[in-house]
């Protein structure tokens, strides 16, 4: 039988449309993710109440670089699961990114305007393009503000660059920073906790000539190593240097950041930071410390959920001590001055704060400080109204810390813009493998900073 | 049969479907990527049109500068780099291997199908340093030769010249297979003549195979090229563009701008640069390659 063109082309064009229509309906569910979507959903049993039937089923995503039960996440996890037991139409989602593309991912989902309800990380953009709650707001309207502790909340406050009073993150987490280092190898050397960077210097020195590498540092992050440089420039120049930087009244090429920079150069020519700095990640430096490879680590007490793992602290809990930054000859900063920050602070999505996010955040943390403590050992900024008996030694010495400090400062990008943000740490790997002279990375990241 | 394949509307018909995706994956995208480039800002949040200045804004970017001539660099290294490397193992594969060619085609190729984060990271061990020395780094030793142990991948020297080495290994059983099969074609009474005229070795190479495998090397290199000059995921995962931007490519630098420092605009005006380059350079060989039939 002869088919005739025409009817071929007809024919053809219906089967493409309907080619077309079935591509185009797609699901709106958020589990389309690079990452399987880790549910906590428990169903009612199988004969329900009417009224819950009736209830319109909600999916409350939280987006991360952590695991559904790592820190922040396992105790949001836990108490999501009970808060779906009363609310079986509720399933909560943990979408789990890499944390060097999680910053993508969110802008990639904010301009889709597909923000998940809470979301971990890029929290200074997403309050630029205002697709964040105001937290003082919400949680007034939630009647939530007293689950706060104080100094969390003037912490924020004074950490956002707006300055005006407001704060968009929750403090899931408070971590306080300095130098982790290894008891046995300082009194095996005879050596004890420095109090000046001079000390602290005379130290590494002593570790050199026995063949211990005296700091673990992730170089290939950028971060860790602007957190030793910042240490030195506050010391110097006091706890709002950055602060001033952001000002303008500041400079990064003014003599004090010089004299920081070159400082950490000479560090990490003299092997201080061992070979390869700028290979090591994060996991790998922090291995180097517990395996008893590396004298000193800087971090954020964050890092104790892995130094009370017996299974990757190798040295031992006992023996790992804390140090602030010390002293620096001539600084006007004081070893009373502590790095404090709220962590990669989660923000909540303005278009989704409907009721059913409004339950689930009034149940939540309402008793988010006493299960994150009780639980996971874990510090936040909610306060804790029934503390544990046993609480472990490392976290216990956090607490102390905490309210010992009294004052804070931020690290050292917490006032750039996305793009000195991103580029400084990068240039920090100039600095410390000696191809840039300080003098070239201050004017670099002076320019980065101010750029638009 | 043959009056519905010479029917225009039979052809329009055949010819349709394949167009309309190509048009909607391939040539939509690039005419709205152009657009966004004369706005700054993000999409679907603040874009503001901002005219010809994120074009502008490149001239005085110095990293942008940087990435740009970088991503030439890579591309005059890593793409004869992959051709020759591929073209010399087709001759092996042709010429001395042809007892266990199947097997050795099967071992070249392998890497071709590893995903390239996969080689990638395989690759940062061979070069590791720290927390213990690599593959490398270990031979190195262990031949007195410390004075050559390294960061390999650490130090903005040679980390560049390392993602070189990976992506030339990845790819060149690649080019092996295709250039191969091109080979493999030649009449071998083509060949025998040769031989007869008294070429052997590298004159029969240079002067038979090569002059009659030239279409099939032009392919090649234009594929190599578009790849090279879009080269994203091996550097990612190996340095992601460090230390500091020494190993940031034009992509990299693309990506970082955009998802990173929330500049669609200027971003998507990279990518239009990098469009314009490939198709600069697919023209340019295109024409080489069409004078000289």
């Amino acid at each position: 039988m002869k088919v005739r063109p025409l009817k071929l082309l007809h024919v053809s064009f219906i089967l493409l449309l309907m080619l077309m229509i079935t591509a185009c309906g797609t699901s709106n569910k958020v589990e389309d993710t690079n990452t399987p979507a880790n549910t906590v959903s428990e169903k009612a049993e199988e004969t329900k109440e009417p009224e819950q039937v009736a209830k319109k089923e909600r999916t409350i995503t939280f987006i991360t670089m952590l695991k559904e039960d790592e820190g922040v996440a396992g105790v949001l996890s836990k108490l999501a699961k009970d808060y779906i037991k009363e609310n079986p139409h509720v399933t909560f989602k943990v979408d789990t990114q890499p944390q060097a593309g999680l910053t993508q991912k969110v802008a990639i989902l904010a301009a889709s305007n597909d923000l998940p309800d809470l979301v971990m990380g890029a929290t200074e953009e997403l309050q630029d393009i205002k697709q964040i709650i105001d937290i003082e707001k919400a949680f007034t309207e939630l009647g939530l503000m007293d689950t706060l502790a104080p100094a969390a909340v003037a912490l924020l406050k004074s950490g956002n660059k707006v300055q005006d009073g407001t704060f968009y993150g929750l403090p899931l987490e408070m971590n306080i920073e300095g130098i982790w280092y290894n008891k046995k190898m300082f009194a095996d050397n005879n050596l004890q906790p420095p109090t000046t960077w001079d000390e602290m210097l005379a130290a590494s020195d002593v570790f050199m000539s026995k063949g211990i590498q005296p700091f673990a540092v992730a170089g290939k992050e950028g971060w860790p190593t602007t957190r030793l440089l910042n240490g030195y420039v506050v010391r110097k120049l006091g706890k709002d240097a950055m602060m001033k930087v952001k000002s303008g009244e500041y400079k990064l090429t003014d003599p004090g950041f010089v004299e920081a920079a070159t400082v950490l150069q000479e560090m990490g020519k003299k092997g201080f930071f061992g070979k390869g700095v700028n290979t090591l990640d994060y996991g790998t430096a922090q291995d180097l410390f517990l395996q008893g490879k590396a004298a000193m680590f800087y971090m954020g007490s964050w890092a104790i959920r892995d130094f009370n793992d017996p299974n990757k602290n190798l040295i031992g809990a006992e023996n790992v001590g804390f140090f602030n930054v010390p002293n620096v000859a001539g600084g006007v900063g004081t070893m009373d001055q502590y790095s404090l920050n709220n962590g990669s602070t989660t923000s909540i999505n303005l278009s989704k704060f409907d009721d059913e996010l409004k339950n689930f955040l009034k149940y939540v943390f309402s008793r988010y400080g006493d299960r994150a403590m009780s639980e996971n050992g874990l510090v936040s900024g909610f306060l804790v109204n029934n503390p544990p008996a046993e609480i472990p030694p490392l976290t216990k010495l956090t607490l102390d810390l905490l309210a010992k400090a009294k004052e804070g400062y931020g690290p050292f990008e917490v006032y750039f813009n996305s793009k000195g943000g991103g580029e400084v740490p990068g240039f920090m790997q100039y600095l410390v493998e000696g191809s840039w002279t300080p003098q070239k990375f201050l004017e670099e990241s002076e320019k980065s900073i101010r750029s638009e | 049969m043959h009056k519905v394949l010479t029917d225009w509307r039979a052809i329009l018909v055949f010819l349709f479907p394949a167009v309309l995706i190509y048009t909607i994956v391939l040539l939509v995208p690039i005419v709205w990527s152009t657009v966004y480039s004369f706005y700054h800002g993000m999409v679907g949040i603040n874009l503001s049109f901002n005219g010809w200045k994120n074009y502008e804004k490149m001239f005085s970017d110095s990293k942008f500068i940087y990435s740009f001539w970088l991503t030439i660099k890579y591309m005059l290294v890593v793409t004869p780099g992959q051709i020759v490397a591929g073209f010399l193992l087709s001759l092996l594969l042709v010429f001395y291997v042809r007892k266990f060619s199947v097997l050795m085609r099967t071992i070249i190729f392998f890497p071709v199908i590893l995903p390239t984060v996969a080689v990638s990271q395989l690759f940062v061990k061979i070069f590791e340093i720290a927390p213990q020395y690599g593959l490398v780094n270990s031979i190195l030793q262990y031949i007195n030769l410390d004075f050559l142990v390294q960061a390999w991948l650490g130090q903005s020297s040679t980390a560049f010249w390392i993602i070189c080495i990976t992506d030339i290994w990845k790819a060149m059983g690649f080019y092996a297979i295709v250039l191969y099969a091109g080979v493999v074609s030649i009449p071998e009474e083509t060949l025998d003549a040769a031989r007869i005229d008294g070429a052997h070795g590298w004159r029969l190479v240079q002067s038979i195979v090569m002059p009659l495998l030239r279409p099939i090397l032009v392919s090649s290199i234009i594929f190599s090229l578009n790849g090279t000059i879009k080269v994203f995921d091996s550097v990612y995962a190996m340095t992601a563009g460090g230390p500091g931007y020494s190993t940031t490519t034009l992509p990299i630098y693309m990506f970082n701008v955009t998802f990173a420092y929330w500049d669609y605009g200027y971003g998507s005006a990279m990518a239009v640069v990098i469009f314009l380059q490939s198709l600069l350079l697919t023209l340019l060989i295109y024409m080489f390659a069409r004078k000289d039939v």
